[in-house]
C-alpha cells in the first residue's frame, strides 16, 4: 500500500529545493486536492510529533525544514552559509522589499546615508536582484527583492511581509503598486 | 579619550535619522508634536561627543544639524511670517516629521524581519548533494532552464578560483597566455558540445593567471553573444551553451571577430 503523504515527505526529503504544487502533481500524478490534504497530514504530523524538522510553505513551494529551537547543533556541522546581516543591511534589505522596485538614490533619500557598500553585498548574497533600469535620467540601476529572499525569510510571496504602521498620509499605498507574481522561474 | 557611555552607543546610529529617531524616543516624543528645540541641541551635543571621540563626523549629519538649526530659528519668528511661508511650498518642519515617520516605518519593518526564522540562521533545509558531477539529461531541459545574472556566474568563477593553491615550487613565469590564446583553448573545450559545465572549462588551466584568463576568455565570448550560460536548479551548476558557430567550428569567423575588437582596441 503506498501512502501519498509518505511518498510527499520521502520526496521533500530528498529534494534540496523547495518543490512547487505544480511539480508535485507532476511526480505523483494526482490532482492538487489529493496533494493538498497529504501536505496538511504530513505538516499537522510534524508539528504534533514535535519532530525536529517542519513542512514550510515558502516562495511558492513546499520544503522540509529543520526546527529553529536546534540551530546551535546544525551549526556545528559548519557546512552552512552564512545569512547574517548587519543592521543596515536589514534596514535597507527591507527598505527594497517594501519599495521595490527601487533605485539606490531613492534607498538613500530613505536611510540619509551612502547604501552603495550594502546593496552590493545583498546583491551577493542574492537577497537582491537588479530588476532593469529606471526610465529616468542617468538611467540608475533598480533593485527588487529575490526568490532567495522569500526563501531566506520563509515567506511565501510578497504578500507575506510583516505590515507596515500607517503613515497616517493620503500618499498612495505602495502594496498596490506591488508585483506579487514570482518573476523568476519557480522552484522545483 | 573619555571613558564616556556615548562611545559604544555613538557607533550604533546608522544615519542621522537614526539619530534623531533614537533622541525622539528617548524624550517620549511623538514625531508628530517633536519639540524642535529640545532635540536640535540634544543633537549637536551628541555631534559634539563625536568629535570629541575622534569619530568622523559625515557629512550628512552636519546638513541634518543645518536644517535643525534653521527650524529652531523658524519657531522664533513672529507667527504669521511662518504661516505665509507655510503658503508658498512645503513646511520643511512638516517635511522632516514625514522623513522620520517613513524612516521610522522601514525601521520596525527591519526589525520584524530581523525576528523572522531565517534560513541558514535559525532554519536549514537539506545541503545540495555533490550534485556537480552528475549532469542532469539534456533531455530535463524541456523544462525552461533559469535565468542567471553575471553575479552567479561570478560566484561560480570564485568557486573555480579559490581551490587552486599555487604550488610552493618558485617559478620564473615565461609571461602567461594571452586572452586569444585563452579563447581557443576553450573552444577546443567546446567543440561539438551542446553543453559544459563551468567547472569543466578549466580543467586545463593549470595555473590562476590561466584560470582568470580562461575567464576573460569566456566572458568575451558571451559578450560576442557565441556562448550563453544558465543553471537547472536554483544556486546550482552553471552550464555554458555554445552557439551553432563554436559546435560547428567556424573558428575562423571567431578569430576575425576578435581581431576586429583587437584592432578597434589599438
Amino acid at each position: 500500500m503506498i501512502d501519498l503523504k509518505a511518498g510527499v515527505e520521502a520526496v521533500l526529503f530528498s529534494s534540496d529545493s523547495a518543490l512547487s504544487m505544480a511539480k508535485l502533481e507532476q511526480i505523483f500524478g494526482v490532482d492538487r486536492e489529493e496533494l493538498r490534504l497529504a501536505l496538511q497530514q504530513l505538516q499537522h504530523e510534524c508539528q504534533q510529533d514535535g519532530r525536529g524538522v517542519v513542512l514550510q510553505e515558502v516562495a511558492g513551494g513546499f520544503q522540509l525544514r529543520t526546527r529553529p529551537e536546534y540551530a546551535q547543533w546544525i551549526m556545528q556541522l559548519k557546512r552552512t552559509r552564512n545569512m547574517n546581516l548587519s543592521r543596515a543591511a536589514t534596514e535597507t534589505l527591507a527598505i527594497i522589499a517594501y519599495r521595490q522596485p527601487v533605485t539606490r538614490a531613492e534607498i538613500e533619500a530613505l536611510r540619509s546615508v551612502d547604501s552603495g557598500g550594502i546593496v552590493r553585498t545583498l546583491l551577493e548574497k542574492d537577497l537582491v536582484r537588479v530588476a532593469g533600469k529606471k526610465d529616468a535620467p542617468g538611467r540608475p540601476l533598480i533593485y527588487a527583492t529575490s526568490t532567495m529572499f522569500l526563501e531566506v525569510f520563509g515567506l511565501n510571496s510578497l504578500a507575506d511581509l510583516p505590515s507596515l504602521r500607517d503613515l497616517r498620509t493620503d500618499e498612495l499605498e505602495f502594496e498596490s503598486e506591488m508585483n506579487f507574481e514570482p518573476e523568476e522561474g519557480e522552484p522545483r | 579619550m573619555s571613558e564616556s557611555p556615548y562611545a559604544v552607543k555613538l557607533s550604533q546610529f546608522e544615519g542621522p535619522l537614526d539619530l534623531l529617531l533614537h533622541l525622539v524616543q528617548k524624550n517620549e516624543m511623538d514625531i508628530q508634536d517633536i519639540q524642535i528645540a529640545t532635540i536640535t541641541a540634544q543633537y549637536l551635543e551628541h555631534l559634539k561627543h563625536m568629535k570629541a571621540q575622534n569619530i568622523d563626523v559625515a557629512s550628512d549629519f552636519l546638513v541634518m544639524a543645518a536644517t535643525l538649526l534653521y527650524l529652531k530659528s523658524r519657531t522664533l519668528l513672529p507667527v504669521s511670517r511662518v504661516e505665509t511661508e507655510q503658503e508658498e511650498g512645503v513646511d520643511p518642519e512638516e517635511e522632516l516629521k514625514q522623513r522620520l515617520l517613513e524612516y521610522q516605518r522601514y525601521k520596525e519593518g527591519a526589525q520584524k524581519l530581523e525576528q523572522f526564522p531565517r534560513l541558514f540562521r535559525d532554519v536549514f533545509p537539506r545541503p545540495p548533494l555533490a550534485q556537480d558531477d552528475v549532469d542532469p539529461p539534456l533531455a530535463a531541459e524541456a523544462q525552461p532552464l533559469i535565468d542567471i545574472s553575471v553575479y552567479d556566474l561570478v560566484r561560480a568563477f570564485s568557486a573555480v578560483v579559490r581551490p587552486r593553491p599555487t604550488p610552493p615550487v618558485h617559478r620564473i613565469n615565461k609571461g602567461g597566455i594571452s586572452v586569444t590564446l585563452g579563447v581557443r583553448l576553450l573552444l577546443q573545450q567546446l567543440h561539438g558540445k551542446e553543453r559544459v559545465s563551468f567547472q569543466r572549462c578549466f580543467t586545463v588551466a593549470t595555473t590562476r593567471q590561466e584560470v582568470v584568463v580562461q575567464f576573460v576568455a569566456m566572458l568575451e565570448l558571451i559578450r560576442l553573444q557565441l556562448l550563453s550560460f544558465a543553471q537547472h536548479t536554483p544556486g546550482g551548476m552553471v552550464y555554458l551553451y555554445p552557439s551553432e558557430r563554436i559546435r560547428k567550428g567556424c573558428y575562423a569567423d571567431i578569430e576575425h571577430m576578435l581581431d576586429l575588437k583587437e584592432h578597434l582596441d589599438d
